[in-house]
């Protein structure tokens, strides 16, 4: 399409020279079009669906303070510490910056924690969404990079300690682990080389490639359109004379008003916890990070920040007692797979894959089993939309089964995070063990339970109070 | 019952073992307010006269102690001591290897010591409360002295002539359990006694403490007050801001059936 056969932009008063000026040179009206004032969202919209917008809020706000940090920060073992003490007190307005910045990296995953479980709710990761849950599983990956390598950057005795303890994960791989960790590393302890690299990738690599992830994941969610809280498609119902869904509302000024009410509130909860208790009692920022880095000196307990503790229970469960219980899960799940598959290729090939599993269990060090276990439990999400088999995507007309799965979910997730906060007992290694087994068992047994489960007809049009 | 009560004697009886064990102390409230400037003034005093020749403050200036109500005049007239410069960083001239020959470690930097003392079991400016009226006479340890806090700490009490001497006395105390048969749970405690006493009282001494624990937490955190302050007039704001766009979002809203 020429630009030059475009009609002139119009309601823009005395801005509609220019913008029609632009809008030949650039589909600056089809972009606000097809992403605003006519993308139909549905008008069904409840609380669940503030977060989306809210993680591309927290993500400004990150890059925003990001900018103005690395003005004053100093990436330099030597120099790191004293220069973030600098900006919280000799820099104009640092501490704010600083606290922005650390409140939120923790706001970060609070909202997207939020946001995932809203696509368990509402099953939006189901088809025709799968591609938008594993753009969505990618940004949550890079999150994850994102923040380990700014952890570091303080350089205080959780962030030398914390960076110490996952980077020498890498060490229990089989043949390359040692050579590996000492790549990452740069040196044979994390050291300032260590620093300067996840400087870089804090600072440039990850952020680019999250800002493209978090188009194409927005892309993919305007190609196929917003699930809702029916979990019903609004495409499906469109008015014959205007061709738009009839539950559909645009979403410029509809949803962009609505999402600014849930910003304000939002930095309103943001705000009381910057200014009032920007430490979070030790959740937010680690009272031991006050220390600076000192190689020679272990802490007695070492804990990565809250949003990693769930997998690091998963990590420290993986005790050598517990690759029985594995092994037990492991032949127990592919008997079930073997026999609710039919084909002959497939069930011999789960049976090779349990007989590795089993033979690597018992021959390879519990420590390597409890890295895969904890990758595997943040990867395991993107397997959703294939797991699950519900007729229905919603939970409101899912049976009990499901729910019940979810809520049980949902505790075994908080109750793991707790216990990796806290230092190894008996009890918690005992009870992240069982959280460990309830967590998978919630992903792989989904197939099943979701089918069994009793659900109710979805309705035809989305429930709404103002609907007659 | 006397079952019942033997389990809440236990209860009890369990964090002093603790104590008596020697790695969990129950940490005394520190007195302090970051408001009062004379309090303020006083704990750096005395910061900058016991503490500063071995703690540096190496991120902390000596003129933000402005902060404290004190021009750069009366801070370098009364709190600096050496040709520092107002606007330096409050270091000191101690070679770290002599002090760590000298005391086994390097003595930690304090600009930030309030924060890092933190804990569940209390905020840092209880822990350093706690801690510095804690040390007593050990004549097992170079330098005579020892913390209940902070077991075999090699840092002397260097205040030991404002408070005197204490002493770490151990007692039994004996809890009668009630019952037919006339049971007692024994248990061992031990209690800090003042064995000399200093130049101040102990009412003046803890004054003292608490202070220069203010002035530490102060340190720790200078933007702290302001801090508040602004947060204040940010939550007025955005409370009013979420009236507005509740409004517009309601206004909106009106055409969606």
């Amino acid at each position: 399409m020429a630009g030059t056969e475009k009609q002139p932009v119009t309601g823009a008063g005395p801005f509609n020279g220019v913008l029609t000026w632009v809008d030949q040179r650039f589909p600056l009206m089809q972009l606000w079009r097809e992403h605003l004032a006519e993308y139909y969202a549905p008008k069904n919209f409840n609380f669940w669906y503030y977060f989306g917008s809210l993680a591309i809020l927290v993500l400004v706000i990150q890059i925003a303070t990001g900018i103005f940090l690395v003005m004053h920060y100093k990436p330099d073992a030597a120099q790191a510490f004293a220069s973030v003490e600098y900006i919280m007190r000799d820099v104009t307005g640092g501490w704010l910056i600083r606290y922005m910045h650390s409140t939120g990296a923790s706001a970060f995953f609070i909202v997207v924690y939020l946001h995932m479980f809203r696509g368990l709710l509402y099953g939006s990761y189901r088809q025709p969404r799968e591609l938008i849950w594993l753009f969505g599983m990618i940004i949550y990956l890079c999150l994850m990079a994102e923040a380990f390598f700014g952890y570091l950057l303080p350089w205080g005795q959780m962030s030398y300690w914390g960076a110490q303890v996952i980077v020498n994960l890498f060490d229990a791989i089989p043949l390359i682990g040692p050579d590996l960790a000492l790549w990452i590393r740069g040196d044979y302890v994390v050291s300032d080389a260590t620093l300067n690299r996840f400087f870089s990738f804090h600072v440039i690599a990850i952020p680019l490639v999250l800002l493209g992830l978090v188009a194409a994941h927005i892309m993919a969610l305007h190609e196929v359109g917003s699930n809702n809280p029916d979990g019903i498609e609004i495409k499906k119902l469109k008015d014959p004379e205007t061709g738009r869904p009839v539950d559909g509302i645009p979403f410029h000024p509809y949803y962009t008003v609505k999402d600014i009410m849930g910003a304000v509130f939002f930095l309103i909860i943001f705000c009381v916890v910057m200014f009032f208790m920007p430490e979070f009692g030790g959740y937010f920022l680690e009272y031991n990070n006050f220390i600076p880095a000192d190689p020679l000196k272990t802490p007695a307990h070492i804990a990565p920040v809250w949003y990693f503790t769930p997998y690091y229970s998963i990590l420290r469960a993986t005790t050598e007692t517990f690759m029985w219980v594995l092994a037990a899960g492991v032949i127990g799940y592919s008997a079930l797979i073997i026999q609710a598959v039919g084909a002959r290729a497939v069930r011999l090939a789960v049976a090779a894959i349990a007989v590795l599993l089993l033979v690597g269990f018992f021959t390879i060090d519990p420590k390597v089993w409890g890295v895969v276990l904890m990758g595997a439990a943040v990867l395991i999400f993107a397997l959703l939309p294939w797991l699950d088999r519900s007729p229905v995507k919603s939970i409101r007309y899912r049976g009990p089964l499901f729910k019940g799965a979810l809520a049980v979910f949902v505790l075994v997730f908080i109750v793991l995070g707790y216990f990796g906060t806290q230092p190894v007992t008996t009890e918690g290694t005992l009870l992240s063990q069982i959280g460990t087994l309830i967590y998978f068992a919630f992903f792989l047994l989904m197939p099943w339970y979701t089918r069994m489960d009793k659900t109710r007809p979805e309705p035809s049009r989305v429930t709404w109070e103002g609907a007659h | 019952m006397s079952r019942a009560r033997q389990l809440l004697v236990a209860l009890f009886a369990a964090p002093a073992l603790a104590l008596a064990a020697g790695d969990e102390v129950r940490l005394d409230r520190a007195p302090i307010d970051e408001r009062d400037l004379t309090s303020l003034q006083r704990g750096a005093r005395v910061y900058v006269n016991y503490c500063l020749g071995c703690h540096e403050a190496s991120y902390m200036r000596y003129n933000r102690l402005e902060d404290l109500g004190l021009n750069a005049q009366q801070i370098r007239d009364n709190l600096i001591f050496t040709d520092a410069k107002v606007g330096d960083l409050m270091k000191n001239s101690m070679d770290s290897r002599d002090a760590k020959e000298w005391f086994g470690a390097v003595p930690p930097d304090l600009t930030v010591i309030a924060r890092s003392r933190s804990s569940p079991a209390g905020s840092g400016a209880d822990w350093l409360y706690t801690y510095l009226r804690s040390f007593y006479r050990d004549p097992a340890r170079p330098t005579g002295w020892n913390n209940v806090v902070y077991r075999d700490v090699g840092m002397p009490h260097v205040l030991w002539q404002l408070q005197g001497e204490q002493a770490l006395r151990t007692e039994v105390i004996e809890i009668p359990l009630g019952g037919d048969e006339e049971e007692v749970l024994k248990r061992e405690e031990q209690k800090l006694v003042l064995a000399a006493p200093g130049s101040l009282t102990p009412v003046e001494y803890d004054r003292l403490v608490a202070d220069l624990v203010n002035f530490l937490s102060y340190m720790a955190e200078p933007a702290k007050r302001t801090r508040i302050e602004i947060g204040i007039y940010v939550l007025l704001f955005l409370g009013l801001l979420f009236v507005l766009a509740y409004a517009l979002k309601k206004e909106y809203w009106k055409d969606v059936h």
